[in-house]
């Protein structure tokens, strides 16, 4: 009880005696995991870089204005690379994602026991790893290339999208269902009929939603080689060219907002 | 009965999506063009994708015997600082985003102080962690402070954003009584926003927790410490072994924080 | 022509929903199932067409028993049932035409209803039962665009356009208006009197229920109470099917038109 009885008056507290100890307590090991987290971080720092860093910052600031402009006539290509990378990622994606999400869904499973862990599986899996080791694992695979950009972006974004598209289909209004079913039809015609439209409008924002990200994460997926206006940033920073490096952010700065305009604008209209 | 006497008969078509005819083959024909444009210009080289079939065998036979000992000091290396990078930056990446988030609401914050704030996410969520992460790679030197910074800085603008929508979307009324009944501007606050808006605030941190761990695991490919440069390192000398092995922690720990977000966020609601 | 013998449903929970239910409906009869929330009505309906699965016993629809049927000959024989939901349950991102052909998915192939080619016939006759139902001229809106009557008009279209010989109505006015309800009531028995069908309906008003049917059911925890003629519902019988209450206001359909209100 958090009123307590001392001499006759009542004394009111926001918690009992136990409560506040085990709350000081979560608190006190908070703050020693986060100062031994930092302690460690210092550690492992060069301190003396550290308060040269201003310094350093404001040489590159200098060295990279202003940005080389006549530099975009190049980056042409790449932006149509990233472009398609990130398109061509988002349908592949989709794709694939479609039978997943149905598997792993708990409505339209076709085995609670078996098939749904696997589909949970795959979707957690592709979700954990960022697009960038996949893209490295690929040019393992496949070589260096834009064919392996379009693969990453696919199998990172399918438990994206899988996941998001099975909680909307579990979140169906059944009745419907059941109204489709009592005519007789045939288990993909129920599909056709009583699932689908109910998650059309939800699948069209996924789409745009994933395809808004696709296009932030292909344009530094050339980092490590697979495609896009990366290889330029790259290429830039390894020879030191502060001035395309400067361009080449604006450039990505500028299709990051375009595109989450464009994906906002289409959202807005589908719902 | 002279309505449908003119109906019946008349094959019926489903109404299209888009109602003008022209407008519709536009679209149909400018998405077929694109694809086709941008499929000539993948440039695929199948004999070398066939070669590499063979590879990718090697690594998804991989997964069932990964191999933890042979670089076993070097991913628990890794490991431990992606973790620690994650935990700090993540608790001072949240520390910071709550005023920014205040700041970044319409109905709590002044005009001036909103526009700075909402400048500050925007920010924040047009540059790409990796991005900077090189930039500060460069200024501050190799190692997992950069790391720290690139995360709790990428934290800023994902929180920040999100928990001044709810912010912004909160009941206007309860708040409202705690003004009423004369309390300082930190105690209405207190008192008529923290508790409407907390447990979202755990649920969004954990889930950034989680963001930032994935996040971390990529920040080793500049040079901004953790398990990324491990990874990178074991694919270069194609020990699919090892990378295999990296890649389950790193999804176990995901799945693992995934399962606590789900028990906290049950537990607060 | 329906027969149902010794039905039992026991939920997995081990709620019994139903204890044995016997009953025979001819051939053209309207019949009104009646009782309180939980009685198992629903489930009734439900276990007929197999959309919940019965535990035990008969479920005969003409010769057939319907309980020991493969997935697909119960597809065949759904074809004959067709039914009628509380909330409408129209797919409401499909048009009002979509929704009434959905009616004939049991006798079209997949991909000539994925493809939305009906058969000319088909496409006619929907647009003859729209017009039935007044709303011929709504075929192309879409479902969410409809009031509460029209939705349920479209429904029973649906239903209809399977050519069943046996309507399962559940609830088909709870979510209307007193006026729509008994509009909805008089058009769902009016059709089954036009095309013979037998029907039962499932419902919660009992002045609605006597004012329109030939037979009435009473149900209370899944065994059947009361079965006989509207006219035989005296107080005591609806004591006996829902509890102590007073009564007299709810029976004394003597004049259509005023006795609604009451009954609310």
């Amino acid at each position: 009880m958090p009123v307590q009885d001392l001499k006759g008056s009542k004394i009111w507290q926001r918690r009992t005696g136990r409560e506040s100890l085990f709350h000081w307590v979560l608190w006190l090991i908070g703050v020693a995991v986060f100062a031994y987290c930092w302690q460690q971080i210092s550690a492992s720092t060069t301190w003396f870089f550290v308060w040269d860093a201003p310094r350093i910052a404001h040489d590159i600031w200098t060295r990279a204005t202003p940005p080389r402009w006549e530099y975009i006539s190049q980056l042409g290509k790449p932006i149509w690379d990233t472009l398609n990378i990130a398109t061509l990622g988002t349908i592949f994606s989709l794709v694939l994602a479609v039978p997943v999400a149905f598997l792993a869904a708990r409505n339209t499973t076709p085995s609670r026991f078996l098939i749904r862990p696997i589909a949970l599986l795959i979707i957690v899996s592709t979700r954990s790893i960022n697009s960038l080791i996949w893209a490295l694992l690929l040019i393992a695979i496949i070589g260096p290339g834009v064919f392996a950009g379009v693969i990453a972006i696919a199998i990172r974004s399918v438990g994206f999208c899988a996941k998001l598209l099975y909680e909307a289909i579990e979140e169906i209004d059944q009745t419907q269902v059941e109204a489709i079913t009592a005519t007789g039809a045939s288990r993909w015609q129920v599909m056709a009929y009583g699932i689908v439209p109910q998650i059309l409008p939800a699948f069209a924002g996924i789409a745009v939603f994933r395809w808004d990200i696709n296009i932030r994460e292909s344009t530094v997926l050339g980092l490590v080689g697979a495609g896009g206006i990366g290889l330029q940033l790259s290429s830039s920073l390894n020879v030191l060219a502060w001035p395309q490096v400067s361009l080449i952010l604006l450039v990505i700065l500028a299709a990051v907002v375009i595109s989450e305009w464009v994906s906002a604008k289409v959202r807005g209209a589908i719902i | 009965m002279s309505e449908v006497d003119t109906l019946i008969g008349k094959t019926w078509r489903k109404p299209s999506f888009i109602k003008r005819r022209w407008l519709r083959w536009a679209l149909i024909l400018g998405a077929l063009a694109y694809l086709v444009a941008a499929y000539m210009t993948i440039d695929v080289n199948w004999v070398r994708v066939y070669e590499g079939l063979e590879r990718g065998k090697k690594f998804v036979l991989a997964f069932t015997s990964p191999d933890f000992t042979s670089r076993s000091s070097d991913i628990y290396d890794g490991m431990l600082e992606s973790i620690i990078m994650t935990i700090a930056a993540s608790v001072v990446g949240i520390a910071i985003s709550i005023p920014i988030a205040l700041g970044a609401a319409r109905n709590i914050a002044p005009l001036p102080v909103y526009l700075i704030c909402r400048g500050i996410i925007a920010v924040s969520r047009a540059l790409q962690e990796i991005i900077v992460a090189i930039l500060l790679v460069a200024i501050f030197g190799f190692g997992p402070l950069a790391g720290f910074l690139t995360l709790s800085f990428a934290t800023i603008g994902f929180l920040s954003k999100l928990l001044a929508e709810d912010i912004e979307s909160m009941d206007k009324v309860q708040a409202e009584a705690i003004k009423a009944s004369g309390a300082k501007w930190t105690q209405w606050i207190n008192y008529g926003v923290q508790p409407q808006v907390m447990p979202r605030l755990i649920g969004l941190s954990i889930y950034r927790l989680d963001i930032n761990f994935r996040e971390s695991a990529i920040l080793g490919l500049v040079g901004a410490g953790g398990i990324g440069a491990t990874l990178n390192t074991a694919f270069d000398r194609y020990e699919y072994d090892t990378a295999a092995a990296i890649l389950m922690l790193i999804i176990l720990i995901v799945m693992a924080l995934e399962y606590l977000s789900g028990v906290i966020r049950a537990r607060v609601q | 022509m329906l027969r149902l013998e010794k039905l039992v449903k026991t939920y997995k929970t081990g709620d019994q929903a139903l204890k044995a239910v016997d009953l025979e409906v001819p051939e053209g009869q309207v019949l009104a199932l009646i009782g309180p929330s939980g009685a198992g009505k629903s489930t009734l309906i439900r276990c007929i067409n197999r959309l919940v699965e019965p535990t035990s016993g008969k479920v005969c629809l003409g010769d057939v028993d319907l309980t020991g049927l493969s997935s697909g000959h119960l597809r065949r024989e759904r074809r004959r049932m067709g039914m009628i939901f509380q909330e409408y349950a129209l797919v409401e991102r499909l048009s009002v035409m979509e929704n009434v052909l959905s009616g004939r998915l049991g006798y079209v192939g997949f991909w000539r209803s994925f493809l939305r080619r009906y058969p000319q016939s088909d496409v006619d006759e929907a647009f003859r039962l729209l017009d039935r139902v007044g709303l011929a001229h709504m075929a192309d809106k879409r479902a969410d665009e409809l009031s509460g009557g029209q939705r349920q008009r479209v429904g029973i279209c649906r239903a209809l356009i399977q050519n069943p010989a046996l309507l399962l109505v559940d609830e088909p006015t709870a979510s209307l208006d007193p006026k729509t309800s008994r509009q909805i009531m008089r058009l769902i028995c009016e059709l089954c009197k036009e095309r013979g069908l037998a029907a039962i309906i499932n419902i919660h008003d009992v002045a609605l229920a006597q004012m329109f049917v030939q037979r009435v059911i009473g149900l209370r925890l899944g065994a059947v109470e009361f079965d006989g003629p509207p006219e035989g519902l005296t107080p005591d019988v609806l004591t006996s099917i829902y509890g102590e209450e007073d009564w007299e206001a709810t029976i004394a359909p003597v004049d259509e038109d005023d006795t609604l209100e009451a009954a609310q």
